[in-house]
């Protein structure tokens, strides 16, 4: 029974290919939809020629410093947001305008703003994140515990050893949930600002083959960043997952 | 020299505490004594400093300690770092005797969780006099447990109050628990609650 979890998944994504295989069958036009082996040449390709490595790394670093900088602000103002209702009270209106305004007017504004630089472009990416987070975190930050608050008031732990032995684990589960929906909505809006105004990255190279409808190119470059986010669910945050849960477990 | 000048203290409209004042002198026990609802708590948690919004004053050591009806710990932190982060100053060596001193010797790197309820309350008084506080306050620590448990918890702290000798606060509703630990007894009545004196307590208890 606990081989067969573990093989589901593995079924499932079979599973995809299986109908991809069929439907490119049915099409039987390449340049609408190839088959999947037929992506292995361009992408050895391109992978050879280092365009691939360079403009995937140019893409993962903008995801990693918006995502830094969406979860470390989102959880601040979260925090402080769920701890102090009058605060709650006076941002709650920003936060409910910030969550409806579409990524898209964010992006532009950014750029108009700012200009199509680095800046507009990481700051655009944060500020649609940052909501989010925050909401999550706040639903946390309620649920605190006040007798381990008073307790640490009374023995005058550190600022910096109750937040992290007395707050943020209680906050754990909450940062999780922000961090996973957190990478996946980045790296999405990521591709929407190098589509519209950046020379390099996935989204910036999605436009070039778009233009030259290039469908094989297309898939090469989207199944190679959702091959690598795939990577860092396993190898990052599923391990930090399992570690902080560890206590649980025992 | 511990002293608690609260003139008054309102929650919202409602005045629950008047006038309370008294001081506990350098190892002196002190146990507060009243029915359940007349502001106890509230009196021991302005002298923690945890709660701040009252009217008066309190004069108290920056080294203090408490120990609270549930045992209070990190649950997601190790049996040993639970006294090493809460007293930093400590060091591995005399939180493992602290550990030792109240049965726990070897649990270092067991968490909480995986403590009986026993286990985890000698934890919380471990963690209460490692730092050897001058002033610790009790809120009713021995309430929700069994006769048998309550007995051993009681033995336990009498022995470390004895040996530890801070100026102690021991918040209670049980006269018999009170007559034990403490070398003077302070007893809340009314509404709002104030202090009997210390004649009229007799014929009202």
């Amino acid at each position: 029974m606990k081989d067969m979890h573990a093989v589901t998944p593995i079924l499932s994504i079979i599973g995809l290919f299986l109908l991809w295989i069929l439907s490119a069958t049915l099409t039987a036009d390449p340049t609408v939809l190839p088959q999947p082996w037929a992506l292995i040449g361009p992408a050895t390709r391109e992978i050879g020629s280092g365009e691939l490595p360079f403009h995937l790394g140019a893409t993962l670093l903008r995801v990693i410093w918006a995502f830094a900088l969406a979860m470390f602000i989102g959880i601040a103002l979260g925090l402080a947001m769920g701890r102090s209702e009058a605060l709650n009270r006076w941002l709650d209106p920003w936060l409910v305008i910030f969550l409806n305004l579409p990524a898209l007017v964010l992006i532009v504004l950014c750029y108009l703003w700012i200009g199509l630089n680095e800046t507009a472009a990481i700051l655009a990416v944060t500020l649609n994140k940052i909501p989010n987070v925050a909401t999550v975190i706040r639903e946390g930050a309620r649920a605190l515990d006040p007798d381990l608050d008073a307790m640490a008031r009374v023995y005058r732990m550190s600022w910096l050893a109750r937040m992290r032995h007395v707050t943020l684990p209680q906050l754990a589960p909450f940062i999780t949930a922000a961090a996973r929906s957190g990478v996946a909505v980045i790296w999405k809006i990521v591709l929407v600002v190098e589509f519209l105004g950046r020379s390099n990255g996935v989204g910036f190279q999605i436009h070039l083959y778009f233009q030259l409808f290039d469908v094989a190119m297309v898939l090469v470059y989207a199944l190679s960043f959702i091959a690598v986010m795939l990577a860092v669910e396993w190898l990052v945050l599923q391990p930090w997952e399992r570690r902080i849960r560890r206590w649980r477990a025992a | 020299m511990i002293r608690a000048d609260i003139t008054a203290k309102f929650f919202g409209d409602q005045q629950v505490l008047g006038p309370v004042r008294f001081d506990i002198r350098p190892g002196e026990t002190v146990a507060l004594l009243g029915p359940s609802g007349i502001g106890k708590s509230t009196v021991l948690r302005i002298l923690a400093g945890i709660d701040t919004r009252f009217e008066g004053t309190v004069t108290r050591p920056d080294n203090m300690a408490i120990v609270f009806q549930e045992p209070t710990l990190l649950p997601w932190r190790s049996a040993l770092d639970n006294l090493l982060i809460v007293r930093p100053t400590l060091g591995a060596e005399a939180a493992r005797a602290a550990l030792a001193r109240v049965g726990l010797a070897g649990r270092d790197d067991a968490f909480p969780g995986q403590l009986s309820l026993g286990q985890q309350r000698r934890l919380a008084l471990a963690r209460a006099f490692a730092g050897a506080p001058e002033f610790l306050v009790m809120d009713e620590p021995f309430v929700s447990l069994d006769p048998e448990m309550a007995e051993q918890m009681l033995t336990l702290t009498e022995a470390l109050i004895a040996e530890a000798k801070p100026a102690t606060l021991f918040v209670t509703h049980a006269r018999a628990e009170a007559d034990r630990l403490a070398d003077r007894t302070l007893v809340l009545s009314g509404k709002p609650a104030t202090l009997l004196d210390e004649d009229a307590e007799h014929d009202v208890l």
